[in-house]
Formats: structure tokens, C-alpha cells, sequence
């Protein structure tokens, strides 16, 4: 099933949870909707479930006007960010509820409804939970639950809202891998939205990062990370440095000093460049575009993260390897292996 | 328990002296003086046994007061059944009524957003701030000979005061907060994603509601029917301008026992009396069980 989003505006009063957003998704895809809280992933994941309506703008699945249709009759399965599992029903009767609310004519009958239910939670591995309530679950579990039961309509799209943020750090990182190698087993397209960029470059196919109601970039996780197409994609996604810079007479200057950096084809004016931190490269000093004193390190498994205060007056964070360690007071000349400066 | 066990094993005189010290830590955690906390409580008790537990007693002191026999044949008189009657099939219409009513008006303002909201919840609270006559007297005004719908009823020869119909309407009219009252906070908890979820799994609206809302309200739902049906049973203001007082027709039980009363007949009055009293504690201990499996409902969501 592919999905066509096409100039889709929805407001909230006067804000605009959704500007003008155009999207298309293709069969199959595992897709991931990344942006920061507000910005109006949520919404357009319940637009496409039948659960909101836009504004104004258009909706298809396969080539086929979606809006026509109401949430009941687009068969897309939603896995709610706090579960909504039915909390009267036992887990077997919560994932046996869409076949259940079938049509007579082609609802299944109740011995394949039951073979049906213990195959789903053989796929999400909770058979032996049947016969619980979904408040003696715990999270990661009830999860798992909800998904079965979005499944079990056997679902032509499959939509996830933050489906891991009530988890702790451990199940959340056991869950990732099991969607990734769900969905590679049932192939059914799916967009799950998500504010941690980790989990969308580690289990999405493509991943559309989104602020303020648009869609800043559109791309692989590796296109995301290693070519950010806007500022805003580049602070939101890994860790940056982000200086206020000034490019003028085709040179890079930070405050009065200016940097050995290449400023060809940038815009005069104020602009604002960003490096990874891990991308900062230490040397002594004069050796690079940047001069500073470590002010202070701290350890992570194999970097080291060390404040350093620049000569112009900013202090920044950098992640260097162990190697050559670090101490407090060291002048430092740093090195931007890679780097980009955006307008504004 | 935990006490219990703790004094049967032998201390040693340190962890004596720690337990006296916990125990004191603890006295000093209620400010209050001795005395003034016996004050309070003795207040209390002798309030509540002033209000509630004499008055309670006096009326099955009162009824039973010639004999059990009495007691039973005040309660055979073809007036007090008929007036017992009335007052059953008054409640259960009102009750009938004030649940579709009450569930519909729950349901729409917990689960949806619409203008005017604020305005239908004070109009659900109406009834519970205007006076019961003031509720009776405006039946009076619509359906009595001089009101508004007077003539058109009498040409259709329909009886709505005096009658069956104009008790049962004031009833309702009176007790129509209730089921809505208990249900709108409970509702409105619970939020709409479970609805949404079964929207999305294919449920069609009744469908949600009967699978999804209502199991998930059906302690709320009792609780309001109780409390509907305890106040239906004992309206007095509203009932007494409607009902004509004609006598093994048009008399509920409150009615009847004014009645009784004012003919020196205490025995009978208070014989009706008992079984609204026992109406009351029946009332009281269900509440008590309703609002338990409430609390639970609670206590299992998080």
C-alpha cells in the first residue's frame, strides 16, 4: 500500500499543527516521523488512521481519495502511544476484538478467531498471557499486545505513535530490533512516529524529520545524519556544535577572529555553522581553525567529552577518543573534520 | 499484626528503647492536645448520634411500637400498598428515564467538543439548585387547566397532572443530575483512546459503545442509578405540588406518611417510614460496595 500526502494544512486555532505538508510513502516501507514535541507528527499520523481530519489538503492510498473514507473502513492498524487496550478485556479478547466487531457476513467463525488470536501472540511471543488483564502486563508487554491487536485486521497500513516512549531504556532498545525484523517479516507498510532520533535512525528505512508543522528533510538515516538539509535538522539530529558565525568578503568569522574555514558559495551575513561533536579535532595549538582551553573532561566508554572554552569567548563540548587523553587547563588548537554553515 | 509479632519476640533493650522512641516520634506528629483531640471526637459522635442515629431509631421505635402485628397490618392497608406501588413504579420510570438521559449526556460532553458545553453542564446541575416545589409548580403551569398545554390535553382527554404521568415527569425532572453527575468526571478520566482504538479496529459506533465504553462504566453507572432511585423514592417537594394527594391513587409513599401523620395515625406513618429508612441504609451499603469497585477501577489503571 502506498500513501500520498499532498499539501495537507490542519490547525489548532490559530496554530498550525500541520503547514502545508506533502509526503509519499511507499509499499512496504518502514517509515519513521521524527521532530520534536509540536511539531505536528502526531497529528499527521492521525490524519492518515482516520482519527482527525485536515483542513484542507489531500490523502491517498494507492492512488484511492482516503478523506472519503472514515477511520473504520480505512483498515489501518494503530498502536496508541499509552496502548488503549480495552482494560475490561483479557488480553486474548483485546487482540480478538477487531475480528469480533466484523460484519457478520465476513466476520470469521469463533474457532478461527481463536487460531487466528494464538498465532498474533505466538508472533509477538505472549501466548502464555492470555488469559490476563492488560493492568497485570507491564509495558513492554502491553506494547507487544497492542501491536497483536492492530495486526489482527491484517491491516494494509500499520501506524505507531511513539511506540516506545513509555518504556524504560532496556525493553525500549530490546523492542527496536524486534519491530525492525517484525516488519521485515510481515512487510506491511508502516510510519511510526518518534522524538528520539536514535530509535528512528536505528529502525526506520526513511525517516521524515519534521518542526513546526513542516518537513525539513526527507531522507535515508544516513542521509538525515550525514547531510542535513537545514540548521534545524542538523541540531535536532546527533550531537552539534552550533556557533553564530558572520561570513563577509568570502571569509568565516567567528566574533572578530577568523577561521580557516572555506566559505565558498555562502550567502554574506549572519549565518550559523554546525559540527558533530566527535567531528572536532584536537591538535596543538595553532594547529587548527579553532584555538581553546579544556575546562573540564568527563569520561564515556571511549570518549572522552571535554568543555572547552574557544578564544572568542564560547565554551562548546566535544567528543575526542581516548587515545591522548585530556586534562583541565590544556591549550588546544581543534580542527573541524566536517562541517556546514547555514544561512540565517 | 505486624505489632503482634514484633511483641512476641524478645527485644534487647536497645531496640526497646528505638520502638519508644518511634512511638513517641509518632505521638508527636499529631499536634494536637490529648483533650482537644477528645473534644473533637466526642463532638462528633454525639452529632451524628443527635442527627442521624436517634432519629433512625425513633422511626422503627415509632413503627414497631404496637407490635409486630401492627406493624404489618399498617403496612397491608390497600393505601399503603397502592401509595408502595406508586412509589416503585414512579421510581422505575424515572430511573428508566434519567439513565438514557444521564448516558447520552455523559457521553457527549466527556467524549466530544462542541460549542456550548460549559452551559449543558449547569443546565444538567438545574434541578439540584432550583427548589423542589419551584420544579413541581412549573409541571403545574405547563400541563395544569390554566397552562400552557391545559386545553390541547383536556380536548385529547389526557391526565398528566393528578396523575401517573405528571408524578413521574417531576420525579425525573428532580433526579435527572444524577446518572450524569456520576458518570461525566469518569468518562472524561478515561479519555476517548480506548473509543479510538475500537473505531480504528473496525467497531461501528454502537458497537464501541456496548463492547468498549460501557463495561468501562458500569460501576459508575450503578452508582448513579442507586442514587437517582434513592432520591426518586423520597421526593416529597416536587411530588406533593403534582399529585393531587387523592388517596390509593395519586399518594407515594412520602406523601402518605405527611398524611398518616397529620391523622394522629403514627403507627402506619411510621411503618411506611421504616421501609423508606431501610430504603436509606440499603442505599447506604450498596454505595459503600459501588464505590469500592470505583476505587479498584482506579487502582488498576495505574
Amino acid at each position: 500500500m502506498t500513501i500520498e500526502v499532498r499539501n495537507l494544512v490542519k490547525k489548532f486555532g490559530s496554530f498550525a499543527a500541520l503547514d502545508s505538508v506533502d509526503l509519499k510513502v511507499d509499499n512496504g516501507e518502514l517509515l519513521a516521523l521524527l521532530g520534536p514535541s509540536g511539531s505536528g507528527k502526531t497529528t499527521l499520523l492521525r490524519i492518515i488512521a482516520g482519527l482527525d481530519w485536515p483542513d484542507s489538503g489531500e490523502l491517498a492510498f494507492n492512488g484511492e481519495d482516503a478523506l472519503a473514507q472514515g477511520a473504520r473502513e480505512r483498515h489501518v492498524g494503530f498502536v496508541f502511544q499509552h496502548y488503549a487496550l480495552f482494560r475490561h478485556m483479557t488480553v486474548f479478547e483485546n487482540v480478538a476484538f477487531g475480528l469480533r466487531v466484523q460484519p457478520r457476513a465476513v466476520r470469521k467463525e469463533e474457532a478461527a478467531i481463536r487460531a487466528r488470536v494464538k498465532e498474533l501472540l505466538d508472533l509477538v511471543q505472549l501466548d502464555w498471557l492470555a488469559d490476563r488483564y492488560p493492568s497485570q502486563l507491564s509495558g513492554g508487554q502491553r506494547q507487544r499486545i497492542a501491536l497483536a491487536r492492530a495486526l489482527a485486521i491484517e491491516p494494509r497500513i500499520l501506524l505507531l505513535d511513539e511506540p516506545f516512549g513509555a518504556l524504560d531504556a532496556k525493553v525500549r532498545k530490546e523492542l527496536r530490533k524486534w519491530l525492525r525484523s517484525l516488519h521485515h517479516e510481515i512487510n506491511v507498510t508502516s510510519i511510526f512516529v518518534t522524538h528520539d532520533q536514535e530509535e528512528a535512525l536505528e529502525v526506520a528505512n526513511r525517516v521524515v524529520v519534521m518542526d513546526k508543522g513542516r518537513i525539513e528533510q526527507i531522507g535515508s538515516p544516513d542521509d538525515v545524519y550525514e547531510s542535513p538539509a537545514t540548521a534545524f535538522v542538523h541540531g535536532f539530529i546527533g550531537e552539534s556544535i552550533e556557533l553564530p558565525v558572520r561570513i563577509a568578503d568570502g571569509v568565516v568569522r567567528l566574533g572578530d577572529r577568523p577561521l580557516a574555514l572555506d566559505a565558498d558559495g555562502l550567502a554574506p551575513g549572519a549565518s550559523r555553522l554546525f559540527v558533530r561533536r566527535h567531528d572536532m579535532l584536537v591538535g596543538p595549538p595553532g594547529s587548527g581553525a579553532f584555538e581553546g582551553a579544556v575546562q573540564q573532561v568527563r569520561n564515556f566508554g571511549p570518549v572522552q567529552r571535554a568543555e572547552v572554552a574557544l578564544s572568542g569567548g564560547q565554551t562548546i563540548e566535544i567528543d575526542a577518543p581516548r587515545g591522548k587523553e585530556l586534562r583541565a587547563g590544556d591549550a588546544i588548537g581543534l580542527q573541524p573534520r566536517r562541517y556546514r554553515i547555514f544561512a540565517g | 499484626m505486624t505489632m503482634q509479632l514484633a511483641d512476641s519476640v524478645s527485644l534487647s533493650p536497645s531496640e526497646a528503647k528505638a520502638r519508644v522512641h518511634a512511638a513517641a516520634a509518632r505521638n508527636n506528629l499529631r499536634t494536637e492536645p490529648r483533650a482537644v483531640r477528645i473534644v473533637i471526637i466526642a463532638l462528633a459522635v454525639l452529632f451524628l448520634s443527635v442527627f442521624v442515629v436517634l432519629p433512625l431509631v425513633v422511626v422503627f421505635a415509632q413503627a414497631f411500637s404496637r407490635g409486630i402485628l401492627a406493624y404489618l397490618a399498617a403496612l397491608a392497608e390497600p393505601e399503603a400498598l397502592s401509595a408502595i406501588k406508586l412509589t416503585l413504579l414512579v421510581a422505575a420510570i424515572s430511573v428508566g428515564l434519567n439513565l438514557v438521559f444521564g448516558l447520552v449526556a455523559a457521553w457527549a460532553i466527556a467524549k466530544f467538543d462542541f460549542k456550548g458545553k460549559t452551559f449543558l453542564i449547569t443546565l444538567i446541575d438545574l434541578p439540584f439548585s432550583v427548589s423542589p416545589v419551584i420544579s413541581g409548580l412549573v409541571f403545574v403551569l405547563l400541563f395544569g387547566a390554566q397552562g400552557y398545554f391545559g386545553g390541547w390535553l383536556r380536548d385529547h382527554d389526557i391526565q398528566v397532572l393528578f396523575a401517573v404521568p405528571g408524578i413521574a415527569l417531576a420525579t425525573t425532572f428532580v433526579t435527572f443530575p444524577f446518572v450524569a453527575r456520576a458518570l461525566i468526571p469518569l468518562m472524561q478520566e478515561q479519555g476517548t483512546q480506548e473509543e479510538e482504538a475500537a473505531i480504528s479496529l473496525g467497531a461501528s459506533g454502537l458497537q464501541t459503545f456496548f463492547r468498549v465504553t460501557l463495561p468501562n462504566i458500569k460501576w459508575g453507572v450503578l452508582y448513579g442509578v442507586l442514587l437517582c432511585n434513592a432520591r426518586a423514592m423520597g421526593e416529597f417537594g416536587a411530588v406533593s405540588v403534582v399529585s393531587g394527594h387523592i388517596r390509593g391513587e395519586t399518594n407515594t409513599m412520602p406523601l402518605l406518611v405527611e398524611i398518616l401523620y397529620n391523622e394522629y395515625q403514627f403507627v402506619a406513618a411510621f411503618a411506611i417510614a421504616s421501609l423508606l429508612a431501610m430504603l436509606a441504609l440499603v442505599t447506604l451499603i450498596a454505595k459503600t460496595v459501588l464505590e469500592r469497585h470505583l476505587d479498584e477501577g482506579h487502582a488498576r489503571d495505574h
